[in-house]
């Protein structure tokens, strides 16, 4: 009896051990994760029989960097911005990512070609492109419409409110686009302390009229209950309110600021190799396209982009309504990590101070 | 009685003693100790409890506001170059030599960016020629001076050497006099922040401010409302007590959002004014995502705090005394002041300083309808442990703020009395 009970047990824990292979992965919630469930995780599990935990949080890079500290890791794979990424890597506080490890494209080409450039990085995968742009509620414009972010600072010809993400980050970048710097000069101009003053002196403009968002779901919301008739937003949660929402928002495109986000691997991660295993299937490159179903943001992939298909929904072609689509592109701004990698501190601290002031 | 104490006195032949036989004192002083141990053991766990999750972090907290060894634990020996040379001296070849290891070997460890990170919290714009001086440093060779401005010719400013020297101790005053809009130069002297980066001492000001207005418009709306809940026959008031409670058992996520509906542009207020032509559809008021918004949220939110404390020193207070003072020729508003009102100061002290110290600390609301100018310095400490990660700055701050409390509550003491507050 207590032999078959030992037995048992041991069995038992065998049993256990086997079937409780996962990897627990963090991302940003909402729709975001929705795509990368239906995308990445339920495949993965499929194909290798390892369970995936999601995880939310309000920005994934906070509560990795308090479990590195801590040297009490619980997640294995964490979703990141460049900035983020670049900087936490620096810090030694994530584990360095083989590109060689990654599944090459479908046409054989490598991983470190196939993905847009500043996709891959020592400790990071890139796994989308997404943009923040400018939107607006066509019903608050009976004649004519916006097309422009300059229209975006114009309250006269364009009355009512508008909302912004509360950061330096992009509201700099955006303002000085707004005040019609070409999106190839933004950096330049705003490495100097006139380019700064000019941004803020933009913002000052409509600073009355400027109400300030930040979780990704506010600015939709403000601009569904009428509160605002303009905003910033993440692509993807405008598309997503009027597609499968029906809602009248409209995206302009001109003056996007657009980024990567990346999976890393914290330093510690209880399962690494699953953490790995997951990362080098997440980005392969039809679980990258297939991302574009759930959500309007650009696989980091080129092999992906020509298999981005239609929406859930079955009939909105998704293509054009990537940031990374061409016409969308005509005046729009890849994010400078190496710019807020060194500028944060300051222009947050600067950014901050100005809000504070009346 | 008399003839036990003369017993005593007398040198104790005849100690007292329990029914037992044994001396009476050991055993008052066994039966004390157990009782006493019985007390320990009934509070040991709140006072573990208190410490684990209270002390310590506090203590880690004000720790880590003055302690920030990202410097000087991963660059040894440039630090060490710092500790034995005088302030202003310029940097030699010997110390070009110590960064150049220094870099070398944190670059290897990872820790570049570190190091960066906090160089670049006192001068902005210095973290990446940390991490790309780092990724060459494998490769310099003697002269290290020469190898380094070859790498990046900003190694030569003066202000950078004076700013690493400062961060080169891993305890440094630097935080708490950002925190008060304070910096140092490079001699060392301390500075006033530049004018468009000065922001905390006006956040704990407006902070202070919001929250003393709060706390008075708290004591102007619940004073009558605890008075009616006194006075008022137990049924009545009981019911009335529960229009108290209600919102007061409500999520805090729930209030702050219904006061969203109500007070937007286009929500229930402003469309009822629209609706009964008091304003026109164009001049909404606009009452949230601003000051107004976070005012009268927490006004509400904070209510319960200081009719819970009033209400339960008004209830004992007999209403005899006021009769008695009407009786013998005072009016309604002297007897009031004179004898009602002095009645009810504990509980006023006690509802003051409940909703000033919560208001002082509070974030969620001022975050969701505050907008920019209803901004506290809770919002701010949270930026920095959230988004910027400077866990040294948001530790100074609340800091700060933790001693501006302390203060006002020490001056509480002093002037009214801590043994006056009734809580309930």
């Amino acid at each position: 009896m207590k032999k078959a009970l030992i037995l048992s047990t041991a069995l038992t824990a065998v049993a256990w051990s086997a079937a409780a292979e996962e990897v627990k992965v963090m991302s940003w919630g909402g729709a975001y994760t929705t795509s990368q469930v239906e995308a990445f995780h339920k495949p993965f599990t499929a194909e290798t029989g390892i369970t995936v935990v999601s995880i939310d949080a309000d920005n994934p890079a906070t509560p990795l960097k308090a479990m590195v500290e801590a040297q009490n890791v619980s997640v294995d794979v964490v979703d990141v911005n460049t900035s983020d990424a670049v900087r936490l890597c620096d810090e030694g506080q994530l584990e360095e990512i083989d590109p060689a490890m990654l599944p090459p494209a479908p046409d054989g080409t490598p991983a470190t070609d196939d993905f847009l450039p500043g996709a891959l990085s020592e400790c990071a995968v890139g796994n989308i492109v997404y943009s923040t742009v400018v939107a607006y509620d066509e019903t608050k414009f009976p004649g004519e419409k916006p097309a422009t972010i300059a229209d975006f600072f114009d309250t006269t010809k364009f009355p009512g409110k508008r909302a912004m993400w509360k950061s330096a980050k992009t509201t700099l970048e955006m303002a000085l686009m707004g005040d019609g710097v070409p999106a190839a000069e933004v950096y330049d101009m705003l490495s100097t302390p006139e380019g700064v003053d000019r941004a803020f002196a933009k913002l000052d403009s409509i600073k009355k009229d400027l109400i300030w968002w930040e979780a990704g779901a506010q600015p939709v919301q403000l601009l569904a209950d009428g509160e605002v008739t303009m905003t910033t937003a993440y692509n993807g949660r405008i598309f997503a309110a009027a597609v499968s929402e029906n809602k009248p928002f409209v995206t302009i495109w001109d003056g996007q600021v657009y980024e990567y986000d990346l999976f890393v691997i914290p330093k510690g991660a209880p399962n690494l190799e699953g953490a790995k295993k997951f990362v080098a299937f997440a980005t392969g490159t039809q679980p990258l396209a297939d991302q574009a179903k759930w959500i309007s943001y650009g696989p980091a992939r080129k092999s992906s982009g020509p298999l981005v298909g239609l929406y859930q929904d079955g009939k909105t072609e998704m293509a054009p309504h990537m940031p990374t689509a061409e016409a969308n592109l005509k005046n729009a701004l890849p994010s400078s990590y190496e710019f807020w990698v060194d500028h944060d501190a300051e222009l947050e601290e600067r950014f901050n101070a100005w809000l504070a002031s009346n | 009685m008399a003839e036990a104490s003369a017993d005593l006195a007398a040198g104790g032949a005849a100690r007292l003693t329990t029914a037992d036989g044994r001396p009476l004192k050991g055993a008052l002083a066994r039966a004390q100790s157990r009782a006493r141990r019985r007390a320990f053991l009934l509070v040991a766990p709140l006072l573990l409890f208190v410490v684990v999750t209270f002390i310590i972090p506090i203590g880690q907290m004000l720790h880590r506001s003055i302690h920030n060894d990202g410097f000087s634990k991963n660059m040894p020996l440039l630090s060490q170059w710092f500790a034995e040379t005088e302030p202003g001296t310029p940097p030699d070849e010997a110390a070009y030599a110590a960064l150049a290891a220094d870099l070398k070997a944190a670059a290897e460890a990872k820790t570049v960016g570190v190091v960066g990170t906090r160089v670049n919290y006192e001068m902005p714009g210095t973290r990446s020629l940390f991490t790309s001086t780092g990724r060459k440093a494998r490769n310099f060779e003697p002269p290290f001076q020469q190898a380094v401005l070859d790498a990046d010719p900003k190694w030569a400013n003066p202000a950078l050497w004076g700013t690493m020297r400062q961060v080169s101790r891993a305890y440094s005053p630097n935080f708490f006099l950002a925190a008060v809009d304070l910096a140092r130069d490079n001699e060392g002297n301390i500075i006033r922040a530049p004018e468009d980066r000065r922001v905390y001492m006006m956040l704990f000001e407006r902070t202070f401010i919001i929250a003393g207005l709060i706390t008075f418009l708290c004591l102007l709306l619940g004073f009558p409302i605890a008075h009616l809940l006194a006075t008022l026959p137990l049924r009545t008031s009981n019911l009335l007590m529960i229009f108290v409670l209600l919102p007061f058992w409500t999520s805090l996520l729930v209030r702050t959002t219904s006061w969203i509906v109500l007070l937007q542009g286009q929500g229930v207020v402003n469309n009822a004014l629209v609706a009964t032509g008091l304003i026109s559809d164009e001049n909404r008021i606009q009452m949230i995502y601003n000051q107004a918004g976070t005012i009268i949220a927490m006004t509400h939110i904070l209510l319960p705090f200081m009719i819970l404390p009033l209400y339960s020193v008004m209830r004992p207070i007999p209403p005899t005394y006021v009769r008695a003072a009407r009786s013998l020729g005072a009016s309604s508003w002297t007897a009031f002041r004179r004898v009602y009102l002095p009645q009810t100061l504990p509980g006023i002290g006690a509802g003051a300083l409940l909703v000033f110290i919560l208001g002082v600390g509070y974030y969620i609301t001022p975050a969701l309808v505050g907008g920019a100018s209803g901004q506290l310095i809770s919002n701010l400490i949270a930026f920095h442990m959230q988004d910027s990660l400077n866990w040294s700055l948001a530790a100074a701050l609340a800091a700060v703020l933790l001693g501006l409390v302390l203060i006002l509550y020490w001056l509480y003491d002093r002037l009214v009395g801590i043994d006056n507050l009734k809580l309930g």
